[in-house]
């Protein structure tokens, strides 16, 4: 399959894309540099940043609405970024169709979440730091999905990767707090490091990291070569995207403020393994196993998360597990390729949309019952916050998919999409999908259930939980709308949109079973999970954990995962490092100074020699004589002949 | 008469004066055993003059014989300090300088 793609130039308004990324850095420069001068307002240059950015976005994707649909891309080249030998990289920016849906969304969730932080992070003495380094993931994540090569990828990428650490152990004075954030940042290395080289391979054999140049030669390479950089760019997707099998960093990423949760952990930097894959869908639909691959990955992944977030009890890391389990769907969708491209798309918006909703909501929990965040001391709480508990239900209905909030559109199709492959493979696929949404409705239900209705299990210390100030329920209010409403409206609308980036949708193939049946199971499978949940949790739970099962408690220690890698890779890392210390000191240093030990040691032997009576100096010098005037005879009289 | 007797009286008064300083402690002792040393190698040269029949050993005696002078002279000078500051004459008392 010959497939050429080239972008146009950036016009108009468009040649402005720079200012995207350019405004956020810029504030998060001023707040950086300037200090605890700028503490009275930092906060609202920060909102302000990332507000005008989405307004100007917001104009340059109705222009580029406007354009044709074979030309509706703005490619703009700012300067040379690498000039190498025969490596050359522009600093390039790219705004097409995919890009501008993720500007839209980081941007749009962004200053709804920057606007909640200004009062989550009121008594945080930190809140102008905090609001640099929002704004600095906001320019780095822009940088992402607006390079218009794999290098400005990266360059992104390694910037969110920074920003999320920063942000993560933003409390860096709690333990906890400080190793998730290095536990992230290492995690996420082990995927970059399959990035890079997935980069490195890409010029090896085609020279360029051009993205159109990329997607139009790939078809060139043969299949092995591209079923490997497929695997390393998936790897790392996998490692930004917390899928299996470097899915550990993200649930306890939840370390961080609550608002860095909902933006970077929810909503958009996880999401950017699902960019990746999107955007190099000419490198995977090339090959058919690497499909497979990701579509396995995902599948496992769906399942894994919804298991381990049934079992968990903290509420952040009950929708942190949850985001891995739908970005599980999200990769399923592109690795399926052909038109499932478009619904990972509009799962991963509509998940933005809600995940950020939920997310923010629990932060308004927190904010109301003293940073409490076990769902098992909440409950009851619908009388005292109104606004946060029905937007919390949009959002817990719009994520297991009750029609006709956006859920439904966008993880239905997903779910019909994977019984369409071909022959046993549908049914596996299928069926995961289909487990995962009734789990889905299971875990999100005994969330909401336990959180807001059923008795009051409060620590003693909370008389009257408060509703959260406007500045945080505005912001909550408006994500609800977006759950409600954005699927239905992205459903149909998006896939024409992005028809330029992923080629036109080929014939459906029919799925294993009946369209409506799917659809209707679906439904069915999600009420009998809700339905479960709602039964079990309607009466609260007890206020511990009780002992359980084999399979609650393994889901309690997310599946022996983190077991898992401390066993295999953590210790035998510190073993190793102990045995080369073992080794440098013993060895390297022992047969150094060993050597100094035996030079110094023989030589004061030696010292003895010298024992400064005169008459042992005459008796060796005699004998010295004696010998040579020997050896002079033996010589001369031919002995030795 | 065979010139090897002179050359046997020679090695003999080499031995006795190299086993005198060998084995004796007092310093004068000592400088005496290396005059006879020396003197011992005079009459070698003297006698290897003879034998070959040219004058180069006698004229290289004259020389040891200055060189002997010069030594005492100075061997003395050492041994009169050093025994003024111990009270002693004895080479093992003088072993400062060792290890």
């Amino acid at each position: 399959m010959e497939q050429t793609v080239e972008y146009a130039h950036a016009t108009g308004l468009l040649s402005g894309i720079w200012l995207l990324v350019a405004i956020p850095l810029a504030s998060a420069a001023v707040l950086l540099l300037l200090g605890r001068k700028a503490d009275k307002w930092g906060h609202w240059l920060g909102v302000l940043a990332v507000a005008s950015t989405f307004v100007l976005g917001l104009l340059m994707f109705f222009q580029l609405g406007g354009l044709d649909a074979e030309r509706r891309s703005a490619e703009q080249s700012l300067w040379d970024f690498i000039a190498v030998g025969g490596l050359h990289v522009d600093f390039g920016l790219l705004f097409d169709p995919l890009s501008g849906v993720f500007v839209l969304l980081i941007t749009g969730v962004g200053s709804l979440i920057h606007l909640y932080a200004v009062d989550y992070m009121e008594h945080d003495e930190g809140r102008r730091k905090f609001f640099a380094y929002f704004n600095l993931f906001v320019a780095a994540m822009l940088l992402l999905v607006l390079g218009n090569n794999y290098v400005m990828l990266y360059f992104g990428w390694e910037g969110v990767g920074l920003a999320s650490y920063l942000l993560i152990s933003f409390w860096y004075t709690r333990p906890s707090a400080a190793t998730a954030g290095k536990k992230a940042f290492l995690m996420n290395r082990v995927g970059d490091a399959g990035l890079a080289i997935g980069i490195f391979l890409m010029f090896a054999t085609l020279g360029t990291t051009q993205y159109d140049e990329v997607f139009t030669g790939v078809s060139a390479l043969s299949g092995g070569t591209v079923l490997v950089m497929g695997i390393l760019l998936l790897l790392g997707a996998a490692g930004k995207s917390g899928q299996f099998p470097l899915q550990a960093w993200l649930p306890d990423a939840m370390e961080g403020p609550t608002p860095v949760s909902a933006l970077i952990h929810a909503a958009t930097m996880v999401t950017a393994g699902v960019y990746l894959i999107a955007r190099s869908n000419a490198i995977f639909t090339a090959n058919h196993t690497l499909q497979t691959v990701v579509v396995s990955v995902g599948a496992l992944t769906l399942l894994l998360g919804c298991v381990i977030g049934a079992a968990k009890d903290d509420i952040k890391r009950v929708l942190a597990w949850s985001t891995v389990s739908q970005i599980g769907y999200m990769f399923l969708g592109v690795g399926l390729g052909g038109g499932a491209y478009a619904l990972a798309i509009i799962h991963l918006l509509a998940h933005g949309f809600f995940k950020a909703n939920m997310f923010l909501g629990a932060g308004s929990v927190m904010h109301g019952m003293h940073d409490q965040v076990d769902i098992r001391r909440f409950g009851g709480l619908s009388k005292y916050m109104k606004w946060t508990w029905l937007t919390f239900m949009m959002g817990w209905l719009a994520i297991i998919g009750i029609p006709p909030l956006s859920g439904f559109f966008s993880k239905e199709p997903i779910i019909v999409a994977a019984f369409e492959r071909e022959g046993w493979t549908a049914w596996l696929y299928g069926s995961a999908a289909l487990l995962g949404a009734g789990l889905t409705a299971f875990y999100m239900t005994r969330l909401f259930v336990l959180t807001f209705h059923g008795p009051k299990r409060w620590t003693e210390d909370i008389h009257e939980p408060h509703e959260s100030p406007y500045i945080m329920t505005v912001p909550l209010m408006l994500l609800a709308v977006g759950s409600i409403g954005a699927g239905f409206l992205m459903s149909t609308s998006v896939p024409d949109w992005l028809e330029p980036v992923f080629g036109q949708e080929q014939a459906e193939a029919e799925p294993v079973l009946a369209h409506w049946l799917l659809t209707t199971l679906s439904i069915l499978v999600t009420l009998l999970g809700a339905g479960l949940a709602w039964a079990l949790f309607r009466n609260g739970t007890a206020e511990e954990p009780e002992p359980a099962g084999v399979l609650v408690t393994a889901a309690r220690r997310n599946l022996y995962t983190d077991a898992f890698n401390e066993a295999v890779f953590e210790r035998p890392g510190i073993y190793l490092t102990r045995a080369l210390v073992f080794l440098d000191n013993k060895g390297i240093d022992g047969a150094v100074n060993g050597l100094a030990a035996a030079v110094g040691g023989s030589s004061g032997r030696l010292r003895r020699l010298q024992t400064g009576f005169v008459r042992s100096y005459a008796l060796s010098m005699l004998t010295g004589v004696v010998l040579v005037v020997g050896a002079f005879l033996a010589i001369q009289l031919g002995w030795l002949a | 008469m065979t010139p090897d007797y002179y050359l046997v009286l020679a090695a003999i008064l080499f031995t006795i004066g190299a086993a005198g300083v060998l084995v004796r402690r007092n310093a004068i002792v000592l400088f005496m055993c290396i005059e006879l040393m020396l003197n011992a190698a005079n009459l070698a040269l003297v006698t290897f003059s003879r034998i070959n029949g040219t004058l180069d050993g006698q004229i290289i005696s004259f020389f040891v014989m200055v060189v002997a002078a010069a030594e005492v002279v100075i061997g003395l000078a050492i041994i009169m300090s050093i025994f003024r500051t111990r009270r002693s004459a004895s080479v093992d008392d003088a072993n400062l300088l060792k290890y």
